[in-house]
């Protein structure tokens, strides 16, 4: 008689799971493993945010040094990752405020405007627009474009589309609700096309439908 | 469906969870509306493009401070 196999697949755990437990256990080597995995992500993030090169680097060490720290109160109900872009959410938000001494930087602050919420630059993109410009000039538009969006839109578009967490796993991350995540979501993307349009438009003639400022 | 009606899912069609039916009346809309199928088709090139170029390259050595950071974090008691 054979035994009903029960169905594992579903409810295999994470990787990352194992690694915390090795690094609990006292192999740092395993902490380095999860370095290598995220350390891009989390420099990013802390990018977004602080849009200053060396304090991203200092978040990004003080943010995995932390995490080191405070392991034993990782809960294994959340993932490692949400849990660590929480860390570095916080250390970059601090370092914001160091530098700005007395404003208040805030992730969940709901920028209210129309920018992008009505899409105005209705012309078309060129074919592959992005082949009209050098590696280091799209670099820059991209970078320059996205810096405009206020902290929480920018994070929320790079975790989602970017990096592509799910929007449970990025409003956990962010201590924001589903609702939130999804209309910062809505918004950031069509301000950032709005945006991207200035270069990616289609030059004169084939669709001119947009309305010009 | 008016135009305003298809940006409220446009984040839903992108993301691929649109119901069938919701589909078929977005798909409709787009067949007579060159607008929105310029808002659709440039909005995924956005974010394919951010996908798919690194904007913000992380500097040589800073894992290599990392670790050495962490270690010495190690050495006072892991």
């Amino acid at each position: 008689m054979s035994t009903i196999q029960p169905l594992t697949a579903e409810f295999e755990p994470h990787p990352d799971v194992a690694l915390v437990e090795r690094v609990r256990q006292g192999d740092v080597s395993a902490y380095d493993t999860l370095v290598r995995k995220y350390e891009r992500q989390v420099f990013r993030i802390a990018q977004h945010i602080t849009q200053n090169r060396e304090d991203a680097e200092d978040v990004m060490q003080d943010a995995f040094l932390k995490a080191y720290e405070k392991l034993d109160q990782f809960q294994g109900n959340s993932k490692f990752y949400t849990w660590l872009v929480r860390i570095a959410v916080n250390e970059s938000l601090m370092r914001l405020r160091k530098r700005r001494t007395g404003k208040m930087v805030s992730i969940d602050e709901d920028i209210e405007t129309e920018e992008g919420s009505v899409p105005r630059d209705l012309a078309d993109w060129a074919p592959d627009p992005e082949q009209n410009f050098s590696q280091a000039e799209l670099a820059e538009i991209l970078r320059k474009t996205i810096q405009g969006l206020p902290p929480g839109f920018k994070v929320v578009f790079e975790l989602r589309d970017v990096q592509g967490l799910s929007t449970e796993d990025t409003a956990e991350a962010l201590g924001l609700s589903v609702p939130a995540v999804k209309s910062r979501l809505l918004r950031a993307r069509l301000q950032l096309r709005e945006r991207l349009s200035r270069y990616f438009r289609r030059k004169k003639g084939v669709r001119e439908t947009g309305i010009e400022k | 469906m008016t135009c305003t009606e298809f940006l409220a899912l446009l984040d839903d069609l992108i993301d691929d969870s649109v119901t069938a039916e919701a589909r078929a009346e977005l798909q409709a809309h787009l067949r007579g509306c060159e607008h929105c199928e310029v808002t659709l088709s440039t909005t995924r090139k956005t974010i394919e493009i951010y996908r798919s170029h690194e904007i913000y390259e992380m500097p040589a050595g800073l894992r290599d401070r990392l670790h050495t950071a962490i270690m010495e974090r190690c050495k006072k008691g892991c």
